[in-house]
């Protein structure tokens, strides 16, 4: 498959809506746009299935390379692997999912899908880029509009939170860059080839160097303890689809930076800074659940509860055992489908009664039953029911995790699973008071969710049901990719360290 | 003969059009539409005519040098000079001396050529006064505006002190050397202190001309003073043509004390950067925003000079090239506002999206690529400048200029924000774009999008240099 439909499929998506004027045409369009690149990545999945079945090994499958750039060496490499491909289902999901929760936008409808589509050009672009160049411009091209997203069609503090996360996303991308020249000027070659970064050993004093720059810079995108503090502001000052597409697509942006580039390419590097990694996840975990449970609005919560499951992503990265990197590209996928789904529910809530302060809400279960049902599946998610996505790979994680034998990742390990028991608190609490009790004045006569908002749900649904009872064929698909990843830390253990 | 006409063919497409100008203002038998018609039909043939006929030479003793990069280079001033002219066609078209302006504009344009072009330091001393005392008569061109006097005053004043510190620089240079060829003089520099104080006087000229601080201080008030064809003008062409001579001097002259210069430029860069972008944080007048904008981006186009490789001539002009969409983009935009509502404050930009999404977007996509964010070619600009100055192993220097980076983030999302997000119960109400600005702007932001995807436009350059 040329993979550059993935990524032109977007960009004629985008055009095409731009030269529309009426909004109906413009919201068909790009519904149509995302649900064929919804197709394209099944296809994709199924053909790259087919390959490995017919035994091609190669690390990366349907390579292609156009020199784009020559003076620099610079060249237009794609490329999917395992991990590229579970994430760019998750990106096929949650876009799918935003348009159609976003049905009933009126302000400026237009820009508004026009920024969604680019935004999901960009999450595609990264994902498939072999090259660090590349890499860059698709983590770049994201920025903006978020930026966007949230300072027009936000709510709240959105200017400030908008400016908050542009400048705290350009001050990791700056570090990223910096990062990506030390590397390529490390080469003899010159090169941003991701695959000939990884053959080439990088000097261990470069690597003491760029790994920090890189994995810090790519973990401000992630949400790594502390640079997490535009994740709340961001997330909850944004409309439902950013939101969604923030916390599914986005954040997910930096965790894969993380992995592929940083630790891929600079083994020594994270060998040396695993523990920082670990000791800063785990604060993460805790910290993000104990903040989740002082917040009352239905946002903030789901905010800072994705800092505490990214950490689990950035925990299982640090872990550096097979197991548990395949818990994290787990964790990312689920945690994507998982909170995309979430503040889908949190927005349709909103749409109705005009409200996401926890105590002002109650009995919600009587009206739209549809609405709080799925509330409740996501809800049970995040807390890491056997059947749903989220147990799945966190109980991946804890296993990896656990393979390692010290008492400094057994502590880490015991104080990130005693965080579940919070989560439980805080995720149980908050529903209980949505949902049950008695209806709250007001409320009689709100509405069920719509087509769309069911077509939505169901979608995310899917997915999360999906991982959560047959985690095998995602599994199937990660731990190759993920095994090339620590067999590069650790060469002579194999399988399990 | 033929070999003059070659060489020269810019230098003599903009006299013979300064001619006709002349001609046609003593015998005032013309309009106003008209002769800006055959203004810009001339000033795209010259832009055209610098990518045929290239041909590698030296005329008059080697005094003018010629070679593909600086036909380019020529070609991108008088690309920036030809989008100027579409901009403000409205402007031009109201003002009775239209013809003197574009003599002021296009002398000053003829000054730049033979500077990009000079080979010995006479002539260089030569043009660069004759690109500048026009445009100091450019900047007070709005005769009954007070403010514009004063900055016409201070730019005259300040270049004079330039010039007069250059002649000083060039004696001390001959003194030492005994040449005042450019040619001759790396076989004879050897670095001495006397030498390297000549240096510095040099350098301090150029730093007048670029803007680079500490001798930035009369930027904002002229920008601010002059009328918005002027400042566009100081803004792109003037500092587009003294980074290239100032280029290849620093590459081909003073190769020999590369290290004397190396840290000079990287100190000065840093200090540019930083003062450019904490100076544009609190700016309210547009002009005087851009103008400490374009005070950072020089501190930028120092970074990718200092590799002093063929990689950095080739970042800094494509950077230029860039520049000049961007900022000519941004100034167009600016100028129409002003010049239907006389509104030049920041906050007066509020709501702007509201009536004018066409002025809104193309404002939104300059300001993006000013601050070098993808797609635009900003972005690539900006990564090429950087990747050229990371070459040198000096990541210090490269970590602040990628911090400065945000700042300038900051300041650009600020007009983004009140374009697009602050509500303003009065916003600026529908303007009216003439077909030849809306075509100006329609080529800059195809510019901005396309000049960094299509990376044939920077092999271009690169081959050449």
């Amino acid at each position: 498959m040329n993979l550059t439909l993935l990524i032109l499929l977007p960009l004629l998506t985008a055009i095409t809506i731009l030269l529309l004027r009426n909004t109906a045409q413009v919201k068909w369009v790009a519904l149509t746009g995302s649900t064929l690149q919804l197709i394209l990545a099944f296809y994709l999945l199924f053909v790259f299935n087919n390959e490995r079945s017919a035994g091609n090994t190669a690390q990366m499958l349907f390579e292609l390379q156009y020199n784009w750039f020559p003076a620099w060496h610079i060249s237009f490499h794609l490329g999917v692997d395992g991990i590229s491909i579970a994430m760019i289902l998750l990106t096929a999901f949650v876009v799918v999912a935003g348009i159609l929760v976003s049905w009933n936008i009126t302000k400026m409808t237009k820009e508004y899908y026009f920024l969604l589509i680019l935004l999901s050009m960009g999450a595609y672009g990264f994902f498939v880029s072999l090259d660090l160049f590349i890499l860059f411009f698709f983590l770049e091209i994201a920025v903006i509009p978020k930026y966007l997203l949230i300072g027009i069609w936000g709510s709240g503090k959105k200017e400030y939170a908008a400016n908050k996360l542009a400048l705290m996303l350009m001050g990791g991308s700056a570090l990223v860059l910096v990062g990506l020249l030390g590397l390529y000027f490390s080469t003899p070659e010159r090169s941003f080839d991701l695959l000939a970064l990884a053959h080439f050993n990088i000097p261990i004093e470069t690597q003491m160097i760029c790994f920090p720059l890189l994995f810090v810079g790519f973990g401000v995108f992630g949400g790594l303890f502390p640079f997490h503090t535009w994740v709340p502001d961001g997330h909850s000052s944004a409309p439902t689809a950013g939101s969604m597409f923030l916390a599914g697509i986005s954040m997910k942006l930096g965790a894969y930076g993380c992995l592929r580039v940083a630790t891929y390419i600079m083994p020594e590097g994270a060998k040396e800074y695993a523990n920082f990694i670990i000791i800063l996840s785990t604060i993460a975990i805790l910290y993000g659940a104990f903040a989740t449970m002082m917040q009352k609005d239905l946002k903030y919560i789901n905010a800072y509860s994705s800092v505490s499951h990214c950490g689990f992503v950035f925990l299982g990265i640090g872990m550096l055992t097979k197991t548990a990197m395949t818990g994290a590209v787990l964790q990312m996928v689920s945690h994507g489908l998982m909170t995309a789904l979430f503040f889908a529910v949190i927005g349709m809530i909103y749409e109705r009664s005009h409200t996401r302060q926890v105590n002002e809400m109650g009995g919600l279960l009587k009206v739209m039953p549809f609405i709080v049902s799925v509330l409740f599946i996501v809800g049970l998610c995040s807390l890491g029911l056997p059947g749903l996505s989220g147990f799945v790979a966190e109980m991946t994680i804890f296993v990896g995790s656990w393979q390692n034998a010290d008492t400094f990742h057994r502590v880490a390990t015991i104080i990130a699973c005693m965080s579940i028991v919070v989560t439980a608190v805080y995720i149980l609490r908050a529903i209980g008071q949505t949902a049950m009790g008695p209806l709250k004045a007001g409320f009689e006569n709100l509405t069920d969710a719509t087509w769309n908002e069911k077509l939505a749900a169901i979608l995310l649904v899917a997915g999360i049901l999906a991982i959560g009872l047959a985690p095998s064929w995602l599994n199937n698909l990660i731990s190759p990719a993920t095994d090339i990843i620590t067999q590069k830390i650790f060469p002579m253990a194999i399988g399990v360290k | 003969m033929n070999e003059l006409f070659i060489l020269m063919k810019s230098e003599l497409l903009v006299t013979g059009l300064l001619f006709l100008l002349l001609f046609i203002k003593i015998g005032k038998g013309i309009k106003n539409e008209s002769l800006l018609l055959i203004i810009q039909s001339l000033l795209l043939v010259n832009f055209i005519i610098g990518f045929f006929f290239n041909k590698e030479g030296n005329l008059f003793d080697g005094m003018f040098n010629t070679n593909g990069l600086i036909a380019l280079q020529k070609s991108i001033l008088s690309l920036g000079v030809y989008l100027i002219s579409l901009l403000f066609a409205d402007w031009f078209k109201k003002s009775e001396h239209m013809a003197e302006f574009f003599m002021l504009m296009l002398s000053a344009l003829l000054g730049m050529f033979f500077m990009i072009s000079s080979g010995n330091l006479l002539i260089f001393f030569l043009s660069l006064e004759m690109a500048t005392i026009p445009v100091a008569a450019m900047v007070n061109f709005d005769l009954d505006k007070k403010i514009s006097s004063e900055a016409a005053m201070k730019m005259i004043l300040s270049s004079a002190f330039s010039s007069g510190i250059l002649l000083f620089g060039i004696s001390l240079v001959y003194g030492v050397t005994g040449t005042i060829s450019f040619a001759a003089m790396p076989a004879v520099l050897d670095g001495s202190p006397l030498m390297i104080l000549a240096f510095v006087f040099l350098f301090t000229a150029f730093a007048f001309k670029l803007s680079i601080v500490p001798f930035h201080l009369w930027t904002a008030d002229v920008y601010e003073g002059a009328p918005f064809a002027t400042t566009s003008f100081l803004s792109v062409i003037s500092k587009g043509s003294v980074a290239f001579i100032f280029m290849a001097t620093l590459y081909k002259v003073f190769q020999p004390m590369q290290d004397v210069w190396y840290n000079m430029i990287m100190l000065l860069s840093i200090v540019t950067m930083i003062t450019g972008n904490l100076f544009a944080l609190r700016q309210q007048n547009i002009k005087r925003f851009l103008a400490f904008s374009s005070i950072a981006q020089v501190g930028f186009i120092l970074v990718g000079m200092s590799s002093n490789s063929p990689a950095g001539t080739a970042s800094v002009v494509y950077f230029i090239l860039v520049y000049t969409f961007s900022n000519l983009a941004a100034f167009g935009v600016a100028a129409a506002i002003a010049s239907q509502t006389g509104k030049e404050k920041i906050d007066d930009y509020k709501g702007l999206y509201q009536n004018n999404r066409f002025l809104s977007w193309v404002l939104a996509l300059a300001l993006f690529s000013l601050a070098g964010i993808p797609p635009t070619a900003g972005f690539f600009g900006k990564l090429f400048l950087i990747t050229a100055g990371a070459s040198k192993g000096n990541y210090m220097f490269i970590t602040i200029a990628a911090l400065n980076m945000i700042i300038s983030l900051f300041y650009y999302l600020k007009v983004v924000r009140a374009v697009f997000m602050d509500k303003n119960d009065f916003p600026v109400e529908k303007i009216t774009i003439q077909f030849s600005t809306k075509l100006a702007l329609i080529i800059c932001s195809t510019g901005i999008v396309l000049a960094g995807i299509f990376s044939w436009i920077y092999d271009y350059i690169q081959a050449l240099s």
